[in-house]
């Protein structure tokens, strides 16, 4: 029963770099993010005019989704992928941008366009919205990247078909510092679904 | 698949501190809910049911030095402390602590705040509940919006299904602080009045704050006189908007399906339905939709934000467990604020508190994300 999911393809966005299966597929040049989300953006022809309103973390999240996503030739109807995503800064990034344009009462501009980024999940309604995912969908939040509670979790998913893929990973935005580690886990694939098998891919690159 | 039971609980909200008194003053038809002018909150009246700092300090001086610890760390743990005790379960490996929140210490970003930054991380919150109780295994938090609380229990039933954990704690809560407030405001979602969901004159949200807490178990050994067993739930999103919800309530209406299709119910056999009735234009009209595409148009449902208000990341967990004393005493409570129907289907409102034989209840929750959470609940026959 422990290993009869498997790990199909995985995403690693960190550094710079945009790697799918262990494999760099853009290299930017530009150490500041928005810079760097937005060229390899362009780069990978994701053609998604939503993406330029996200804020830092929904845009780490749904181009390391994307990367995966497109080769899955989903249906343009409905999808049922599970997302089980998770990081340690929740949405601090926004949070604290809020904050600021509430700080003082001489320059107080609360923006709905700000607030709205200031939950973690709404990076997993971003993905739901462009992949027609009406699926299960968890945030949590750990100190560090939780190989065995991601992997119980869409086990117990899979095992009880309350999806039919389960999309996991970290997602992780924090000052300038930023990461991404998505994997999907379905029936086929080459590599056993365990804990052991996630924190080797998570520590590949 | 073994079973799965909500059991010992607490609520600590300005109602009272503990689930009883709570449920007590609710029967007597009291409102947490009142009106503010505070502009150091926000620079306008606003309608809220709020917690004073000062009674939680002391309330918490009881226990510990509440100078180490923030206002919702207080709640938390106060809130906590009860079930733990309550159920006399040591702490061992084999017990979970699962944390739902949506902003946790947001209050800490603010520049009068004494307490390090550091202390807005919420792994930093699930860490301080840990070492206070002395859990042996580590926090998960559960952010997932409004619909957090709703989550936390189904995330808990889950774990416990892949024998990570026999017992689980779940403690959540939210501040109503001017973080959340402006930017509610700034989306116009605000009353200045008592919240009426579902009702024609609705005009928007109240906020509340509140700690609530509860032991999730597979152990019939643990059971108290309210507990309830978990028989089916699910969540599905809405794949339409991130801030508003979908106007068929689609993910709504999927996530309720496939709760009931696990838990074998259907609509016939839901005795009571505890929604979410945010007293939004769009939300209450939302669940509307979805409720009559599943038939569940005639099921005594009631919204409890006219009590409470919106507790975000603790509303799910809050309303279930008034949930599991409403099966108890089988007693249906009104849906505070409510007069006349503003939904354009119908929908079967609870317009007093009305005694009923109650065996199956049905929890909802939406929120930002397009997130929609159902649970299927059942008296135990302990």
């Amino acid at each position: 029963m422990t290993n009869k999911f498997h790990i199909k393809s995985y995403s690693h966005i960190k550094s710079q770099t945009v790697s799918v299966n262990g494999n760099v597929i853009f290299k930017g040049d530009d150490a500041d993010f928005p810079n760097f989300i937005k060229s390899a953006y362009k780069y990978l022809e994701t053609s998604y005019s939503k993406f330029f309103k996200m804020d830092n973390l929904s845009k780490l999240a749904f181009l390391a989704a994307d990367v995966l996503l497109k080769q899955e030739s989903l249906s343009e109807e409905e999808n049922n992928i599970a997302l089980i995503f998770s990081n340690k800064a929740s949405s601090l990034d926004t949070d604290r941008k809020h904050q600021k344009s509430i700080e003082n009462q001489d320059e107080y501009f609360p923006s709905p366009a700000v607030f709205v980024y200031t939950l973690p999940n709404i990076c997993l309604g971003e993905i739901s919205i462009k992949h027609k995912l009406y699926s299960e969908n968890s945030f949590f939040i750990f100190d560090r990247f939780n190989a065995e509670h991601l992997y119980l979790y869409a086990n117990n998913l899979l095992q009880n078909n309350k999806a039919e893929k389960v999309l996991c990973g970290w997602v992780d935005f924090d000052e300038n510092s930023y990461e991404a580690f998505l994997y999907l886990v379905e029936n086929k694939g080459e590599i056993v679904h365990n804990t052991e098998e996630i924190n080797r891919l998570y520590n590949l690159l | 698949m073994a079973k799965t039971y909500l059991s010992y609980n607490n609520i600590f909200s300005s109602l009272g501190f503990d689930s009883e008194t709570v449920i007590e003053k609710m029967s007597n038809d009291v409102s947490g809910l009142d009106r503010y002018d505070n502009n150091s909150l926000l620079p306008q009246p606003f309608c809220a049911s709020l917690l004073s700092s000062e009674v939680v300090r002391e309330e918490f001086n009881k226990i510990s030095d509440a100078s180490k610890y923030t206002k919702l760390e207080q709640m938390l743990i106060l809130s906590l402390k009860k079930v733990i005790d309550a159920s006399s379960i040591t702490l061992n490996d084999r017990i979970g602590l699962i944390i739902s929140t949506t902003k946790g210490n947001i209050d800490v970003l603010e520049q009068e705040s004494s307490f390090d930054e550091s202390r807005s991380y919420l792994s930093e919150l699930g860490k301080t509940l840990k070492d206070f109780f002395g859990f042996k295994s580590e926090a998960i938090v559960v952010s997932n919006a409004c619909v957090s609380g709703v989550l936390a229990i189904s995330a808990a039933k889950r774990f416990i299904a892949e024998k990570k954990y026999d017992h689980i704690f779940i403690s959540s809560g939210d501040l109503v602080t001017k973080f959340i407030l402006s930017g509610f405001n700034s989306f116009q979602a605000l009353s200045s009045e008592p919240c009426k969901p579902y009702d024609k004159n609705r005009i928007g949200i109240n906020l509340g704050e509140v700690a609530a807490s509860i032991l999730v178990t597979s152990s019939k050994k643990h059971l108290n006189s309210e507990a309830v067993e978990i028989l089916g739930d699910a969540t599905c999103n809405d794949a339409n908007h991130i801030s508003g919800p979908s106007r068929t309530g689609e993910g709504l209406y999927r996530s309720v399906n496939a709760a009931m299709k696990e838990a074998g119910v259907k609509a016939s056999g839901i005795d009571y339905v505890s929604a979410h009735g945010t007293a939004t234009a769009f939300n209450d009209e939302m669940e509307a939709i979805a409720f009559n595409r599943l038939g569940l148009e005639n099921v005594p449902l009631n919204s409890l934000k006219g009590y409470f208000g919106h507790t975000l990341g603790a509303s799910g967990l809050l309303e279930t467990i008034v949930g599991m004393h409403s099966v108890k005493k089988n007693l249906l409570f009104s849906s505070k604020g409510f007069t006349e129907l503003g939904v354009s289907q119908n929908i079967n409102i609870i317009t007093s508190n009305t005694p009923k034989t109650l065996n199956v209840f049905l929890k909802t929750a939406s929120g930002f994300g397009g997130c929609n959470t159902a649970i299927v609940f059942q008296k135990t026959t302990n």
